[in-house]
């Protein structure tokens, strides 16, 4: 690399490096309690639990854990109602004014014996707290576009660091740390190290998080394209006057996909699905198939199915690309991993922004006998020069 | 490949390549594939780890 090309990958590095840096940092503080939100949820009695029973304690009927949710919260209307993959003993039940309320309520219902479990909010809480700082800034769909432009600003800054990793290591070993230089040697050569060991994880994790941040995006066009292709017949349909039933409408779809379990159920009127429909998205059972959906979409007066198609390729992209950002497929060992990665992060981000700090006075650039030593002219400060 | 490119980015593809296999491993099953995974993973981390903490030659 000559000099010149050096100096222009060094400006690439330093100005997506700046801007993003103070988010990427606060994205990587909070996504650390986000990690293992589940421990904290626990630890802060925030997670809902159910009785201990019998593993084979017979489940009550779908509609009677909904009729326990709406004597709950008398005269709101049913959104959605899911369980987690690893407890089939609790539904989830958010309830609302109507069908996008975003002040919903959430109540968990016991699968068993149908009574209403204690339900802590999830809005207000510190998780929801670390949540919006994470995803949206509390700006929403603004918020998360903006959040995403950031992350690009990080997989330019990725790319160009390992472009510059060159000059700066040519002259030596991998893993050297200069301790015996000046503070600013050494922070650069651990910038370098830990730059270079999360090259890659870093990179999947900041171009999933940024893919994740079209989410609203992507499913805001699958809702205008194939869902409105498959609830047309019902456009002049008349509003609902009376609910089939959940449990034959859930055996319905279970007939049609026999492979695969419920993974949550939209109620009429919310975006997943429409005025005159259940939506049950299914699950399948493997590792990689449990992350997408298949819809069902079901009359809601009938429980009669009335169409099912597979998600289009963007959405099973984006829904794959989830967990290689959230690091939960493989266990403890793996988020403590994931964890253990994010700090090393964190260490490169704030070495990076000291170095920017403490850049001194740049060496004047004679070219070649400059990048003899490795040093780049624009970057390098007196105390470096050897 | 040549020994001067190989010394400077020996270690880094194969910190990459191990990095990919962590990451994909889990995705595919579970169980066994979980720690493979783990160690994959742990591979770079703990030789960053290493090489941030330990004394090096004046």
């Amino acid at each position: 690399m000559t000099p010149v090309t050096i100096r222009r990958w060094a400006w690439i590095h330093k100005w997506s490096s700046l801007v993003c840096t103070v988010f990427m940092l606060l994205l990587c503080i909070t996504g650390l309690p986000l990690i293992y939100h589940h421990e904290i949820g626990h630890l802060l009695g925030t997670e809902v639990a159910s009785k201990a029973m019998p593993a084979d304690t017979p489940k009550v009927e779908l509609d009677r854990v909904i009729a326990a949710a709406k004597a709950r919260y008398p005269g709101k209307q049913m959104m959605y109602m899911s369980q987690e993959p690893d407890d089939d003993t609790i539904w989830n039940l958010t309830l609302g004014d109507n069908g996008t309320d975003v002040n919903y309520k959430a109540t968990a219902v016991d699968a068993r014996t149908a009574e209403v479990l204690p339900t802590p909010q999830f809005e207000g809480s510190f998780m929801s707290v670390m949540f919006h700082l994470h995803v949206d800034l509390y700006a929403g769909l603004w918020g998360k576009l903006f959040l995403g432009l950031m992350g690009l600003l990080l997989l330019v800054a990725i790319v160009s660091g390992v472009v510059l990793y060159a000059p700066f290591m040519r002259k030596l070993d991998f893993g050297t740390v200069r301790r015996e230089r000046t503070a600013r040697t050494k922070w650069l050569d651990l910038h370098n190290l830990l730059g270079i060991v999360t090259l890659t994880w870093l990179f999947v994790v900041g171009a999933t998080g940024m893919i994740n941040t079209w989410a609203d995006l992507m499913f805001k066009y699958w809702q205008s394209t194939e869902m409105a292709e498959m609830v047309a017949p019902y456009r002049n349909a008349p509003p609902l006057t009376s609910f089939g039933s959940m449990d034959r409408a859930v055996a319905q779809a279970k007939a049609l996909e026999p492979g695969m379990k419920i993974g949550f159920i939209a109620f009429p009127g919310t975006p997943y699905t429409s005025e005159h429909h259940y939506g049950v998205f299914m699950n399948g059972t493997t590792p990689l198939t449990a992350r997408l959906y298949k819809p069902v979409l079901i009359d809601a007066q009938t429980s009669r199915v009335t169409d099912s198609r597979d998600l289009p390729w963007y959405l099973t992209a984006l829904l794959l690309s989830q967990p290689l950002h959230f690091g939960d497929y493989g266990g403890q060992l793996m988020k403590f991993l994931w964890a253990a990665l994010d700090v090393a992060t964190i260490v490169v981000l704030g070495s990076g922004l000291y170095l920017w700090l403490k850049r001194g006075v740049p060496v004047p650039a004679r070219a070649g006998k400059l990048d003899e030593t490795g040093l780049v002219p624009a970057l390098a400060s007196q105390g470096d020069a050897r | 490949m040549s020994p001067a490119f190989m010394r400077l980015w020996g270690v880094p593809i194969l910190l990459g390549v191990l990095t990919l296999i962590g990451l994909v491993a889990a995705l595919l099953g579970d169980g066994l594939l979980d720690y493979v995974s783990a160690v994959a993973l742990g591979i770079p981390v703990a030789l960053g780890l290493w090489h941030s903490l330990r004394r090096q030659g004046s």
